[in-house]
């Protein structure tokens, strides 16, 4: 299968959107060509189980090699193991969701759907890469998209969110860089991850260039204490941004941590593993009181994102098998549920002209799908079992525990205690703006979701309910790709 | 020896012979239209363009050595016919209104003439002449807004500035022939290792090697006030700002540029035994200048201002790459340049757009532009996207290139100083895009009709800046060439 259609896809129906004239045709190219990408992302879904189920135990399946930069021993490689073909589908579906629920966006609607489109050709990039110069162009493409789109297209302080929101990433992308070039020139001269797993890395390079890599992408994904891009970016951007921004952009992040950082560079990764639990459960447990304290529904979902996010670096953090693969599974959960949360708060705003959790009240009564997605999204968040985020939540947690030390033992309690300050924020957000009598009389006129909004909350809400009710299915895909990581994990040994 | 000469000097020979044609026809009569006269001279650098490129590769040594040339020196002419020939296409709105179009022209080739013979010197004599060809028409150059105080100071500053750096390059060479007995820059690097014993019998081996080091930092500070490293800078903000805009556009990429070129020649070749030297000097030169030309551009208003000071950042960075190991120090830097001349023409190319139709220069004019010229917006984006270094475009592998041939040194405390200042420059840059793209405007420019040549500029530009980068044959090319260096 030729996964370079991945990226040719997204870009062909960028230039196409481009390319044609007003809002109905560039939308409709946009879902043509996202949905074109999620029925693509099935076909390498089934052609995947396929091949596994032929006895196929190789790496990386699908690969593809081409020679970019041969004076640097640069490669366009791509490829393809169990947990980026889950990535890859998370992006599809939501790119899809994330065109329907823009379906009237206005003004520069063309430019809206192809920078958006750009967006997803990076996280698909990104996600495919194999060789780590490719990876970091991907990276880096994604990050002025995100500035353009919530800069034109945002509301609030858009212009501050966007610029905080480029330059925090950009340094993350400038430590990245320096890991980047530290991994090159201390292993034999090669970005191939593949290759770079087989050589030993000295121990020095490691304890140098670990941190430089997984703060950097730590940074894309709301590593404490730089999260600070997190709440204004998502709150001002436009819904479609936010929803990528959340549910895919800050997984980029979590999945270079896993995949380059940790991968790469085990030892450092068991050395610094109690800063990274530290970091991570603070983001944990500050994030779920920050989002406390917030009136404005998109801020209580980009704090959440904070504190669910935590949980991710603290799967890795932990480095047992149960724990990594709990991680992978909340990127994927989160990424569903917090798109899911985005869309439904940007229906709602949408209509209500307001996001204020206390100028809302009684929305069920006037929008009841739109409030019903509302409220599953917030279930889905606090981890309501039968819903992505539990079966997530709770092997992160089980993985957790079974670390031994006391300090890791007392950061899987506090992170599990965090579980209930969710579940305050939540169903008091819910309740107050979903539940009660309708407070605004002039709120009794608005309508409930078009069929576009219907369409992208049911994709989501699948997603979610299908990975709640039935794990192994995901789990089964996972699997090969986090055996070989734990195998590469244990084998190393350098530091001890 | 007649062939031998007309085939080794057949780039700069091009070049002269459109000035002389120039000459004649401003001889034969007063009465020419401007406009045809501007379309031939840009056919005929066209053609001169595409005679560089089909020229067979040669390597020939004239002069006694004094000039040389081979494929490496071929392609970076070529550069500078190419990017030569996209100014004078942007030059295409101001000019035609300008009375001395033909002396523009003429004051520019002998530029680039001069700019030929600079970067295929094999002795410091030649190189001397080189630069001073070059130098003396720039400055007429710069004050070819006739009617504008501003250009006026820009010239007169340009040429004081450049007549001091002239003088620390006539020191530090003559220190060094007095040292040597030699100009010729094979000789001197033949003599690598024996150049500091052989003064040591006059100075013993620590004062020679201090007179060499005074000598080179000499050398350094002429080179560093023509490509505006800090702190010989100062002259680079007022004479940009003040000069016409596709004066502004070759002082900052095709004279930048050339120096660039001869510098790490000489860098690598006559004083690469003082590597250990220069090394810590480069890198501090390096860290200076990129944060200075940062913070500064930080501030600024006028759109020129700001690409000066992001030009001097820009120097930085170059002078990052330089840093590193002698082919992937040249490799870097010569692609490196290729993707800034591209980036940078098509900032100043909109630039010059603008300001000849509008006069408009500052970044709060370009408020809103988004809505009345997409075109031009996505230009000027593109550009500065490459100058900051963004993927696609080619300024993000130009800069991740330059910065990993400076790592090779494994000095990471300064390549992270460079990362960071990427991350300053973004900040500036994208102030620019904001006004563009965001900002609201109640007397936004109008819609501006492009004429035809400078609208073709403008796409080979972006064509460049997309292209170039995504292209991998382009580095690997020039660095096969500079394999052998």
């Amino acid at each position: 299968m030729n996964l370079s259609l991945f990226i040719i896809i997204p870009l062909v129906t960028a230039v196409a959107v481009m390319c044609c004239r007003g809002l109905r045709q560039a939308r409709w190219i946009s879902l043509a060509g996202s949905l074109g990408q999620l029925l693509l992302s099935f076909v390498l879904l089934f052609r995947f189980g396929q091949e596994r189920a032929a006895g196929n135990s190789s790496r990386m399946l699908f690969e593809y090699r081409h020679s970019w930069f041969a004076a640097w021993h640069i490669d366009y490689h791509i490829g393809v193991d169990g947990i980026s073909v889950a990535m890859i589908l998370l992006t599809a579906v939501i790119v899809l969701a994330g065109v329907l629920v823009s379906w009237n966006k206005g003004p520069w609607s063309k430019e809206f759907f192809s920078l958006l489109l750009i967006l997803a050709l990076g996280a698909y990039g990104f996600f495919l890469s194999l060789d780590l110069f490719t990876m970091f162009f991907f990276l880096e493409l994604s990050v002025i998209p995100k500035y353009l789109l919530i800069g034109i297209w945002g509301s609030g302080r858009k212009e501050y969110s966007a610029m905080k929101l480029a330059l925090m990433l950009m340094s993350g992308s400038a430590l990245v860089f320096i890991g980047l070039l530290g991994l090159y020139y201390g292993s034999g001269h090669s970005f191939d991850i593949l290759q770079l797993a087989q050589v030993p890395i000295s121990a020095g390079v490691q304890r140098t260039f670990f941190p430089c890599l997984f703060i950097g992408f730590g940074i894309f994904t709301a590593l404490f204490p730089l999260h600070t891009w997190v709440p204004d970016g998502h709150s001002s951007a436009p819904t479609a941004a936010s929803m990528f921004l959340a549910g895919i952009s800050m997984k980029l992040g979590a999945y270079g941590c896993l995949r380059v950082a940790t991968y790469l560079m085990p030892d450092a990764a068991r050395e610094y593993a109690p800063i990274i639990i530290v970091l991570a459960t603070i983001a944990i447990v500050y994030g779920a009181f920050a989002t406390m304290m917030q009136k404005d529904l998109k801020y209580i979902n980009a704090y959440s994102s904070v504190s669910h996010c935590g949980f991710i670096l603290l799967g890795i953090g932990m480095l047992t098998r149960a724990a990594i693969n709990g991680a992978v599974l909340q990127m994927i959960s989160h990424g569903l549920m917090t798109a899911l949360f985005f869309a439904s708060i940007g229906m709602i705003y949408d209509r209500a002209h307001t996001r204020m959790v206390d100028r809302l009240g009684g929305l069920l009564k006037v929008m009841p799908f739109i409030s019903t997605i509302f409220v599953i999204a917030g279930l889905c968040s606090l981890g309501l079992p039968g819903l992505s985020s539990f079966v997530a939540e709770i092997t992160v947690f089980i993985g957790s525990w079974q670390h031994p030390g006391t300090m890791y033992r007392l950061a899987t309690i506090l992170a599990c205690a965090s579980i209930v300050i969710t579940a305050v924020y939540i169903l008091r957000a819910s309740a107050q703006t979903v539940m009660g009598p309708v407070k605004d009389p002039q709120f009794s006129v608005l309508t409930d979701a078009a069929w576009y909004e219907r369409l992208a909350s049911i994709l989501l809400v699948a997603g979610i309910v299908v990975i709640g009710v039935a794990p192994f299915w995901l789990n089964d895909l996972l699997k090969p790709g986090i055996d070989a990581f734990m195998v590469h994990a244990g084998q190393t040994g350098l530091l001890k | 020896m007649g062939i031998g000469l007309i085939a080794g000097l057949q780039q700069e020979l091009a070049v002269v012979l459109i000035v002389i044609v120039l000459l004649f026809i401003k001889l034969g009569s007063d009465r020419y239209r401007t406009e045809t006269i501007l379309g031939l001279v840009n056919v005929l650098l066209g053609i001169n363009l595409a005679a560089g490129l089909m020229m067979a590769p040669t390597q020939t040594v004239l002069f006694g050595g004094g000039f040389h040339t081979n494929e490496l020196i071929i392609l970076e002419k070529n550069i500078f016919n190419l990017g030569t020939l996209l100014i004078s296409l942007q030059a295409y709105d101001w000019l035609k209104g300008h009375k001395l179009a033909l002396e523009f022209y003429m004051l520019l080739l002998s530029t680039l003439a001069g700019l030929f013979f600079m970067i295929s010197a094999g002795n410091l004599l030649m190189f001397y002449l080189g630069l001073e060809m070059s130098t003396i028409p720039l400055a007429a150059l710069s004050n070819f807004d006739l009617e504008k105080r501003q250009s006026s100071e820009a010239a007169v500053k340009f040429i004081m500035s450049s007549a001091f750096s002239s003088a620390l390059l006539l020191f530090g060479i003559s220190l060094l022939y007095g040292a040597t007995g030699t100009l010729d820059l094979g000789t001197l690097a033949a003599s690598d290792d024996n150049l500091p014993l052989r003064m040591a019998g006059i100075l013993g081996s620590t004062g020679a090697h201090a007179l060499l080091v005074f000598a080179f930092v000499l050398l350094l500070s002429g080179f560093a006030f023509k490509i505006s490293v800090v702190p010989f800078h100062l002259w680079t903000a007022d004479v940009y700002e003040g000069s016409p805009v596709p004066v502004t556009a070759y002082l900052s990429v095709i004279s930048k540029g050339a120096v660039f070129f001869a510098f790490i020649q000489v860098l690598y070749t006559t004083f690469r035994p003082l590597a250990r030297d220069w090394y810590n000097m480069l890198v501090l030169l390096a860290v200076l200048t990129m944060l200075t030309g940062n913070l500064f551009a930080l501030r600024q208003d006028k759109l020129k201002r700001l690409l000066a000071f992001s030009s001097i950042a820009q120097v930085g960075f170059i002078l990052v790459g330089m840093t590193g190991s002698p082919t992937t120090a040249n490799a870097s830097v010569i692609y490196f340049i290729l993707v800034y001349l591209f980036s940078n023409l098509g900032a100043f190319g909109v630039v010059a757009v603008v300001s000849a139709m509008t006069g408009k220069e500052g970044i709060d004019d370009y408020k809103g532009l988004y809505k009345t010229n997409p075109f031009l917006s996505w230009v000027m984006a593109i550009s500065l996207f490459s100058l900051a270094g963004i993927p696609p475009t080619a300024g993000f592998f130009g800069k991740f290139f330059l910065l990993m041939s400076g790592a090779g040194r494994g000095n990471y405390v300064f390549i992270s100083m460079a990362a960071l200042n990427m991350v300053i420059s973004l900040y500036y840059y994208l102030r620019v895009i904001k006004a563009i793209f965001m900002d609201a405007n109640d007397h936004p420019i109008g819609r501006l009709k492009i004429s035809l040549l400078p609208a073709i500029a403008l796409m080979v530009c972006v064509a460049g800046v997309l292209l170039t980068g995504l292209l991998g044959w382009v580095y690997d090319y020039i660095y096969s060439l500079s394999a052998n260096f």
